[in-house]
C-alpha cells in the first residue's frame, strides 16, 4: 500500500507516493525526476546508483525510500553550487575521468564520501575506495587522476599532485 | 525491483521491534538491508511485514566493558572501521571489516544483520568464533547469550528464534598479548570467501600458550578447528603450524561449486590456514 514519505534531497523537502518495497534508487529518479542518478545492476555490485546519506555513500538500489526518511540525501544534482561546478565534477571534466559517462554520478558521489575521510589519498587508496563503482568503459586511470586532481584543489594546493 | 509487496514500521525503541517480531505474522528486521534486500528482489526472503532497526541508538556503537569490548547489532562496519577501542584491543575487527563488500556497503551493512543472515562464505563469523564472541538475543520472552561458536546452525541458519533480536555482540578480552589474523581467498566477482581462516596466538615465553583457529566459507557454517590445540606447547615452527593447518577441513563436508570445487576449497582452507597462524604467531608478543 502506498504512502506519503517525506525525504529531504539536496536541502530542499521532497514527497512521493510510494510503496514500502519502493528503492530509493527508483524514487529519486521515476518520482523527483532526479536522473542524475543511475541505475546500472540493480544488484548492489556497480556504484551507479551511488548517493550520499547523511554524507556517506550508499548504494540507493540497496536501500528503500522509507529507510530514507529523516536522513539527508545528496544526489549529484546536489553538487554544484550556483552554477559552479564541484571540485570533483571539475576535475573528471578537465581529466577525462569518463568515457560514456554511465558510471560518473556514482564514482563522483563514493569520491565525495573518500575525500571527506582521507583529504590526500593514495593512488592505492584511491583505488580501494573505488572497487565498488565500476567502470565498464576501463576508464579508471583518468578516474584515479581526476579524484587526485579534486584532492589537491579540496586541500588548496596545486593541481598536479607531487609522485607519491 | 522488489517483485513482492509487504508493510513496513519503523521501531522508536527496541521494544518496538521486539513487540512486532512477537508477533510471529511473518515480520522480519531489517537494519542495513545489505543481505535482506538482495534477497527480496530474488524473493528469496518474503517477509509480510518488515521492521526496521537501523537508526536505533540504542543498537549502535562501541563499548567499553572491562577488558573487552560491546558491539551494538546496527554498528556499520563502517563504524567499526573508525573504533578506536576495536583497532586497539582487537586489530582483527579492522583486517576482515576493510574486505567486506565495499565502501558504500561498508557504510549502510551492519555487523548483528550479517550475523543473523549466517552466509557461510561471509567473512566475520570465522572471526566472532576464533574470538570466541558471545551474541546477546532479546525477545519479549527474556534475554539469553549464544556463545557465536553454537549460533551457527548451517547455511543462513542461526540458533535465533522467530520472536529474537540479536541486540549486541560481547567480545571477551582476548589474552595478553596474543596475535591475531584473519586469511581469505575471495571470490573475485562477489568478495566473499572460497576459504577464509581467522587465527588467535599467544606465546609464553619460547611456546605457544593459547591457539584458535576458525574456518568460513569451506562448509554449510563456519566452524572452530579443534587441531588448532596442538600447536600449544609446541614453538610455533613452521612444521607445527603445517600439521595444524593440514587439518583445517579434516571432518568437514567441504562444499564444491563452479567458483572453486571441493579438493580446490580443502586445498585454499588449508593454505589459507596456515598463513593466519603464521600472521598471528608473529603479531603475538614473545
Amino acid at each position: 500500500m502506498k504512502r506519503t514519505v517525506s525525504l529531504s534531497v539536496n536541502g530542499a523537502t521532497r514527497t512521493a507516493e510510494v510503496e514500502p518495497r519502493a528503492l530509493l534508487a527508483h524514487v529519486l529518479r521515476d518520482d523527483l525526476d532526479l536522473t542524475g542518478t543511475h541505475i546500472g545492476c540493480d544488484t548492489s555490485q556497480c556504484g551507479a546508483c551511488t548517493v550520499l546519506i547523511d554524507g556517506r555513500a550508499v548504494k540507493s538500489c540497496t536501500m528503500l525510500a522509507v529507510q530514507a526518511e529523516g536522513c539527508q540525501i545528496t544526489t549529484i544534482e546536489g553538487l554544484a553550487t550556483n552554477g559552479n561546478l564541484h571540485p570533483l565534477q571539475q576535475a573528471f571534466w578537465e581529466k577525462h575521468g569518463l568515457q560514456c559517462g554511465f558510471c560518473t554520478p556514482g564514482m563522483i558521489m563514493t569520491a565525495v564520501d573518500l575525500l571527506a575521510q582521507n583529504s590526500n589519498p593514495s593512488e592505492g587508496e584511491i583505488r580501494h575506495a573505488i572497487e565498488g563503482n565500476y567502470c565498464r568503459c576501463t576508464g579508471y586511470q583518468n578516474i584515479v587522476a581526476a579524484i587526485q586532481a579534486a584532492a589537491a584543489t579540496l586541500r588548496g594546493a596545486t593541481p598536479a599532485r607531487a609522485a607519491s | 525491483m522488489i517483485p513482492q509487496t509487504f508493510d513496513y514500521v519503523r521501531a522508536r525503541n527496541v521494544g518496538d521491534a521486539l513487540k512486532a517480531l512477537a508477533a510471529k505474522d511473518g515480520t522480519k528486521v531489517i537494519a542495513g538491508g545489505h543481505s535482506l534486500i538482495p534477497l527480496l528482489k530474488f524473493r528469496l526472503a518474503q517477509p509480510a511485514r518488515l521492521v526496521d532497526i537501523g537508526h536505533l541508538d540504542e543498537l549502535r556503537g562501541v563499548t567499553e566493558v572491562r577488558r573487552g569490548a560491546k558491539i551494538g547489532a546496527a554498528t556499520t562496519y563502517r563504524d567499526l572501521l573508525e573504533s578506536k577501542l576495536l583497532a586497539e584491543r582487537y586489530p582483527i575487527i579492522a583486517e576482515v571489516t576493510s574486505g567486506i563488500g565495499d565502501l558504500q556497503v561498508r557504510n549502510k551493512g551492519t555487523i548483528g544483520g550479517g550475523l543473523a543472515h549466517a552466509d557461510p562464505a561471509a567473512d566475520m563469523p570465522a572471526v566472532m568464533l576464533a574470538l570466541d564472541a558471545q551474541l546477546v538475543l532479546r525477545s519479549k520472552r527474556g534475554k539469553r547469550t549464544v556463545a557465536a561458536r553454537e549460533f551457527f546452525q548451517g547455511a543462513f541458519s542461526t540458533a535465533m528464534a522467530e520472536d529474537e533480536l540479536l541486540i549486541a555482540i560481547a567480545l571477551p578480552p582476548l589474552p595478553r598479548g596474543a596475535g591475531t589474523a584473519y586469511v581469505s581467498f575471495e571470490q573475485a566477482a562477489s568478495g566473499y570467501a572460497l576459504a577464509g581462516a581467522a587465527a588467535v596466538v599467544k606465546r609464553s615465553r619460547s611456546t605457544v600458550a593459547h591457539c584458535t583457529l576458525a574456518m568460513t566459507g569451506i562448509s554449510d557454517r563456519p566452524y572452530l578447528v579443534r587441531a588448532a590445540e596442538q600447536l600449544v606447547g609446541t614453538q610455533g615452527l613452521p612444521d607445527a603450524i603445517e600439521h595444524v593447518a593440514a587439518q583445517a577441513a579434516a571432518g568437514v563436508e567441504v562444499n564444491g561449486d563452479i567458483h572453486a570445487p571441493a579438493d580446490y576449497r580443502r586445498h585454499l582452507a588449508v593454505v589459507a590456514a596456515r598463513r593466519a597462524l603464521q600472521k598471528a604467531f608473529v603479531r603475538s608478543k614473545k
